[in-house]
């Protein structure tokens, strides 16, 4: 793995793997929304309602997601001090609060015609809304750290920060379990599903295309952080210099 | 002793996983200490073994009792019965209920007791699992019976 530590390595290998993600999980993820809003059929109790599932699902998945690749930088920057899993915690926060926002979003714009209320403060929406807020500490928090030019060990107190607040993601997942909550218990667990094939297989496609975009926007931050460090080493070197 | 011998990498990595622990049990002692009270409702049987007090705002939920729904003449109050299969609680409500709030589906009403019956404010229909097209509603009903049944 520390053969990409050089980062003149991982950029090309970057430039090249970009596209390969972005177009087919542009392509999957359109075809799937395209085909749930034109084609699936209304649920037996929900009706038309059913096909915010396409853009729900998929976004909080990967907001849990992206909480999870923050904390597997986390350890990797922690233990074995990788030159570039803190910019990948770092590009990963964005897109996963973005994900968390929309999942948050199109789950209010669901709850109002299905439930009969926008938000309620059961275990699940409100671990959902902690996670939110999570990521923008840790935005916050890891700029702060990439300005404190001091080196070293600033840029390890995110890392503690993103492992610390990991262990609110079981507790996303365990909610509707433990806790009587107005939010369904999980409908996909280990094998089986309560979701009826003909929404499952597009779900599945949808949660995949929408994966492959955010892996995308990950290696394009990741590029983007490496050039303004490129950057910003070099005007520090023509400032002294 | 044997941290001598530890590479600075391997304990970095015992470190990690020490904390880890201490996380995980630190968030399940309070997950723990939360239960019971972190819930969104209470279900039938728990509002018969602790009955909350009269008149308190609490939260009731559970399953539609199928054939309990009757719609009193103003046309607006409706009465119907919330079951979890081992307890029920008779409900009153007065408004607008939502789309998804028929017999046999999950509901959780907001308000309090008055004598043995759970006066309602607001009604909100609780979803489950499943989602199902339709068309094969039918199909399927014997096996949402039974998943209603194991439902509290």
């Amino acid at each position: 793995m520390h053969a990409f530590a050089n980062p003149a390595r991982f950029l090309r290998l970057a430039r090249w793997l970009l596209p390969v993600l972005l177009v087919p999980g542009l392509v999957m993820s359109l075809g799937a929304v395209a085909w749930g809003v034109a084609y699936a059929p209304p649920d037996h109790l929900m009706g038309v309602t059913v096909k915010i599932l396409y853009i729900h699902v998929p976004c909080v998945w990967l907001g849990m997601a992206g909480w999870s690749t923050i904390a597997i930088s986390s350890i990797v920057e922690l233990v074995w001090r990788h030159p570039l899993a803190a910019i990948a915690a770092r590009a990963a926060a964005v897109p996963g609060a973005v994900f968390t926002a929309l999942g948050l979003i199109t789950g209010s714009i669901w709850g109002r015609p299905t439930w009969g209320a926008w938000w309620v403060w059961d275990g699940r929406l409100t671990s959902f809304l902690i996670l939110l807020f999570l990521y923008f500490g840790y935005i916050a928090l890891a700029d702060a750290a990439q300005r404190d030019a001091s080196g070293g060990n600033a840029a390890r107190i995110p890392a503690i920060f993103g492992l610390v607040g990991a262990i609110n993601i079981p507790i996303i997942n365990r909610s509707v379990v433990w806790w009587n909550s107005l939010h369904q218990p999980p409908s996909i667990t280990m094998g089986k599903s309560a979701i009826d094939g003909t929404y499952l297989w597009p779900l599945l496609i949808a949660a995949l295309g929408f994966s492959l975009i955010f892996g995308a926007v990950v290696i394009a931050r990741m590029r983007m952080l490496l050039a303004d460090i490129q950057t910003e080493a070099r005007l520090r070197r023509k400032a002294l210099g | 002793m044997t941290a001598a011998i530890l590479k600075p990498k391997h304990q970095r990595l015992v470190l990690v996983c020490v904390a880890l622990v201490a996380l995980i049990g630190a968030a399940l002692l309070a997950v723990y200490a939360l239960r019971g009270q972190a819930s969104y409702f209470y279900i039938p049987s728990e509002m018969a073994t602790r009955p909350p007090e009269q008149g308190k705002g609490v939260r009731l939920g559970g399953m539609v009792e199928k054939g309990s729904l009757k719609t009193m003449p103003d046309g607006v109050t409706i009465h119907f019965t919330v079951t979890d299969g081992k307890a029920e609680v008779p409900v009153r409500f007065t408004g607008i209920t939502p789309d998804l709030f028929v017999e046999g589906s999950g509901v959780v009403a907001d308000g309090r007791m008055e004598g043995t019956t759970f006066v309602a404010d607001t009604l909100l229909a609780k979803h489950d699992e499943k989602y199902v097209p339709r068309e094969m509603k039918d199909m399927v009903s014997t096996r949402s019976r039974q998943a209603v049944a194991k439902t509290r």
